[in-house]
């Protein structure tokens, strides 16, 4: 058996057939998310793809880099979105570094 | 498998889809001949849904051309909408354009831009302004490589030196009545992004790299027939594709949908409800006459248009027709 399936994206709303209220509130505000407001479509779809990225889902990736397109993002702009993530991610990484240090310290002389 | 169009279902799903909404795909009057005079190109792009390219030999004749002229000037239709192929590639291209625009219609050229650099058409933009002719050329992105990887290798650069040509005839200028719109496709399989929103990518970024103006982008799906249909069963995305073509059925896109107000008519002179149904040779009501020699707009109007899968483009998102999205964001 396959982890990840990309026909499970198709099937997404499977996952409602045990609490259908607590799914059709998620989908509610899900797509209410979506919509343009102070940020626009393609912003948020740009968001979504680097959050996508760091929180390293398969299905939101597909999801999202599809989004990006039909709102109009081109690969540049993805790609940076992308690296925005990955730098966070890195800088995230990197500044635990500090509780190492921070833990060395404390048992050194 | 045929590969002229998606497979077909033994109903028509088109149509059921539009039942199931309460709608009748019926023609308004006939505002718009669409005329394709041919699938001779001098470019060969790999969405094109009339295969077109240089090998081609389908190419309307004079004497068709002439039928053409006589029912538009017969029946005052306003506009006649040339297409191909490259249609200048036509021997009676010119003819054709100069005449309509004599009677007093409105002449629009589906013009590829790269045409200009073949032999004896350097003049196209001098033509076009003397017949006050409406420029739509596609351009699917203002960047080279989608642009090429589409429509070939090295047809950007050369894209954006016609555009150059027609900005300095008067052409997308402001203040000039000379128009010149772009057509957006995806360079893939997806949905084209809102058309106002990527309008303002374009004429922000062509400005601002080439010095390009025009008047406006219109944003055309890609139709699941033909060359397109060819690269999504080749790419492993023809499921997926047309399955996101019938997720993304918009009901509003119906009424402001190309076949309603127009009537294509192909090098051979006989009758479709739009270009796409003329390559996979889906013609007319078979109660309504078949050639433009016997074309009667009374009959016309008001006619049940002739539908198939591929239709699901048409209504998918915003909608697209010739004139771009149909419901406008």
């Amino acid at each position: 058996m396959a982890y990840y399936d990309e026909e499970d994206l198709g099937r997404f709303s499977e996952i409602a057939k045990y609490r259908p209220d607590l799914f059709e509130k998620f989908m509610a505000w899900y797509q209410a998310c979506q919509e343009d407001g102070a940020l626009s479509r393609r912003e948020k779809a740009l968001i979504g793809l680097a959050v996508a990225h760091a929180l390293q889902c398969p299905y939101c990736i597909d999801a999202y880099a599809q989004a990006c397109l039909e709102s109009g993002s081109n690969m540049e702009q993805m790609t940076e979105a992308i690296h925005m993530a990955s730098a966070i991610r890195g800088g995230a990484a990197l500044i635990h570094g500090l509780q190492a240090h921070n833990s060395v310290h404390k048992v050194s002389m | 498998m045929d590969r002229s169009t998606v497979p077909m279902s033994a109903t028509n799903d088109f149509e059921e889809k539009l039942a199931a909404h309460g709608l009748e795909l019926r023609a308004e009057t006939v505002e718009i001949l669409q005329v394709n005079v041919g699938k001779l190109c001098n470019q060969a792009c790999k969405h094109c849904h009339v295969d077109a390219s240089p090998k081609r030999t389908e190419i309307m004749t004079r004497e068709t051309a002439e039928q053409v002229l006589a029912a538009l000037h017969r029946f005052r239709i306003p506009t006649l909408d040339i297409t191909g192929g490259a249609p200048e590639l036509n021997p009676s291209f010119r003819y054709l354009v100069s005449q309509a625009h004599a009677l007093g219609a409105h002449v629009c050229v589906r013009h590829n831009l790269t045409v200009i650099f073949e032999p004896g058409q350097d003049d196209l933009p001098e033509f076009f302004r003397e017949c006050e002719v409406e420029v739509i050329s596609s351009l699917p992105y203002f960047l080279e490589q989608q642009t090429d990887a589409q429509r070939g290798h090295g047809v950007f650069e050369k894209s954006v030196e016609a555009l150059r040509r027609l900005n300095e005839t008067g052409y997308g200028i402001d203040g000039s009545n000379l128009i010149l719109n772009l057509v957006y496709n995806p360079v893939g399989a997806y949905l084209p992004p809102p058309q106002a929103s990527i309008e303002a990518d374009f004429k922000r970024e062509m400005m601002a790299r080439y010095g390009i103006s025009f008047n406006h982008l219109y944003t055309i799906t890609n139709m699941p027939i033909k060359r397109f249909l060819d690269y999504l069963r080749r790419s492993g995305n023809e499921e997926r594709y047309i399955r996101k073509l019938i997720e993304a059925f918009n009901p509003q896109a119906v009424a402001g949908l190309m076949c309603r107000n127009l009537v294509s008519v192909d090098w051979l002179g006989r009758l479709y409800d739009c270009d796409f149904n003329q390559m996979i040779e889906l013609g007319v009501d078979p109660e309504l006459p078949q050639t433009i020699v016997d074309f009667d707009p009374a009959k016309f109007a008001l006619r049940r248009i002739q539908t198939a899968s591929h239709c699901f483009g048409c209504t998918a998102g915003a909608g697209s027709s010739c004139g771009g999205a149909v419901v406008k964001n």
